[in-house]
């Protein structure tokens, strides 16, 4: 088994501080989803692009880092045997059939603080 | 050498480079993909077998060419690989092992004997095609960009040499070798399974494959720079690679309609320019030096998956294809009959360029008038504004109608987009009448 990254590509996220649990139905689905079958081992769903802050060497600007029709509207793990069926799992992503996409990433290694949670 | 010793008696030096040589275009694939299974490296595999081919040329002049070549060259590529991971296996790179699935020992050493006796039995391209098509699916795999798939299948798949794939696509060595590499590293780093896709992907895959397939065909068809119109190493790579795909796929429409194409296409490649490398349209084109027998065949072919099932992309611009080739001259084509194809073709291929392409045939079966607002219309579409052949094929339309000096303009719009010389030596001469 190997371990994949899979970035959310949307036009923003749906999960503002005050989204209510109605709009984040479809998430919170595929996300119970892919925690009840084990292929997922961590998820982060980030606030929306409004919230974001960019720093550079020369400057800390409003927004996301890069001025593009999709942010990064969260990111999870999951485990897969190969690329393939890592692909088929992040092909089920609603945001796929949502104007946005997914892009889909070996991870090298990782460090979660066993404190954080 | 064991093997070679069942071979015939001592063979004189061109004999035995015809054998390689034959061997090496015959069954590259087969004993690469077969030494794949042991090495699970595609690195490594590729160099046992070149090495195999290599003592193929020093040992075959003195033992004789053996009666089964594949088996031999299969046989001794796998011993070096035996070898090497056995003495190297601290030096070998670290990156993970290719994924073979199918309950593949997890000890690529441990069976490999076994494997290389089995292998040596029979001829290895018949007993052995879903392992060059997990070669082929692996080199055409969706997750590697298109030019990278293009470099691969050549390199894997055709065994073809890293300077001549760099000499085809107009890079240098060093680029070419780093896209390879890339390419190979991500099929590891990735883990890119090295497999047949499952039924439920297997169209979208192959569809993949063939494009590739037909890419080659037509980068060596029309060789997008430099002198000359036909880059025939391309053109013969892609040739093989479709017979391969046909033999190792019988079933599949697609499969079959690209082989004819590419029949009907290169049945041609001897007429499309004059003795000093001039142009021909198909209207100029010596009818009577197109390959007969390649014609025929494609036409068999193309008759045999018409009736065989809904035709798809392939086999519709085949039977495009071998319409045209089909009529006595270019003024007796069966214009009408075109263009319903092109119609079909638009349903399942709905492309700018196929309704382009459409115009040529409507213009002689409906006239200029009727094909010139057609291309009019995708001109403003915009999408084919950088399309040369949107511009040339404006031009003769044009000029047809009398419409002299935007003709010129357009040929020259076609001008500044087209890097082949043969091709602007065309537009050129049309410019000046």
């Amino acid at each position: 088994m190997a371990q994949y990254a899979i970035l959310i590509y949307a036009h923003d996220s749906a999960h503002a501080p005050d989204a209510t649990a109605e709009e984040l139905e479809t998430c919170d689905e595929h996300s119970d989803e892919l925690a009840a079958n084990g292929s997922m081992l961590a998820a982060y769903a980030l606030t929306p692009r409004d919230m974001a802050t960019s720093v550079r060497a020369d400057a800390i600007t409003d927004g996301p880092f890069l001025d593009s029709k999709e942010v990064v509207a969260g990111f999870y793990v999951i485990e897969a045997p190969d690329l393939d069926a890592a692909l088929a799992i992040a092909r089920t992503n609603p945001v796929v059939r949502d104007g946005g996409g997914v892009e889909v990433r070996p991870v090298h290694s990782s460090y979660l603080n066993p404190a954080a949670s | 050498m064991k093997a070679a010793a069942a071979g015939t008696a001592v063979t004189d030096a061109a004999k035995v480079e015809a054998a390689v040589a034959d061997a090496h275009r015959r069954e590259w694939t087969a004993v690469l993909a077969s030494t794949v299974r042991v090495t699970r490296d595609l690195d490594l595999a590729e160099e046992c077998v070149q090495d195999a081919y290599a003592a193929a040329l020093r040992g075959w002049p003195a033992a004789g060419v053996p009666g089964n070549p594949a088996a031999w060259l299969t046989t001794t590529a796998r011993r070096r690989a035996i070898d090497a991971i056995r003495h190297d296996a601290v030096l070998r790179s670290r990156l993970p092992l290719l994924l073979v699935p199918d309950g593949e020992p997890g000890e690529p050493a441990a069976n490999a004997e076994a494997a290389a006796a089995e292998a040596a039995a029979a001829s290895l391209s018949e007993a052995l095609p879903d392992e060059r098509l997990r070669l082929i699916f692996i080199c055409c795999h969706p997750a590697l960009g298109q030019e990278a798939q293009l470099a691969l299948t050549l390199r894997l798949v055709c065994g073809m040499g890293v300077p001549d794939i760099a000499r085809a696509f107009l890079v240098s060595e060093p680029t070419m070798a780093a896209r390879i590499t890339r390419a190979k590293k991500k099929i590891s780093v990735a883990r890119i399974p090295y497999r047949i896709p499952p039924a439920a992907e297997l169209a979208e895959r192959l569809g993949a494959a063939l494009a590739v397939v037909y890419l080659l065909f037509t980068a060596g068809h029309t060789a997008p720079s430099g002198p000359s119109l036909v880059r025939a190493d391309l053109v013969q790579q892609a040739m093989h690679l479709a017979q391969m795909l046909r033999e190792l796929m019988p079933g599949s429409l697609d499969v079959r309609g690209l082989r004819a194409l590419l029949l009907v296409t290169d049945a041609r490649r001897a007429t499309r320019t004059d003795a000093d490398g001039r142009l021909l349209r198909l209207s100029e084109q010596d009818r009577s030096q197109w390959d007969s027998a390649a014609l025929a065949e494609a036409h068999e072919e193309i008759v045999g998956c018409l009736r065989a099932g809904p035709p798809g992309r392939y086999v519709l611009q085949a039977a495009i294809a071998s319409l045209y080739a089909a009529a006595p001259s270019y003024d007796q084509t069966d214009w009408p009959q075109i263009v319903e194809l092109y119609d079909r073709l638009l349903e399942v291929w709905p492309s700018p360029v196929v309704a382009l392409n459409r115009a040529v045939p409507l213009a002689m079966a409906e006239g200029p008038q009727a094909a010139l607002a057609e291309v009019d219309r995708l001109n403003a579409d915009g999408r084919l504004s950088g399309y040369q052949y949107l511009h040339a094929i404006r031009a003769d339309l044009l000029a047809r109608i009398g419409r002299a000096d935007e003709a010129a303009d357009a040929y020259r719009q076609a001008l500044a987009l087209t890097a082949n010389e043969a091709e602007r030596a065309f537009l050129m001469v049309q410019i000046k009448n």
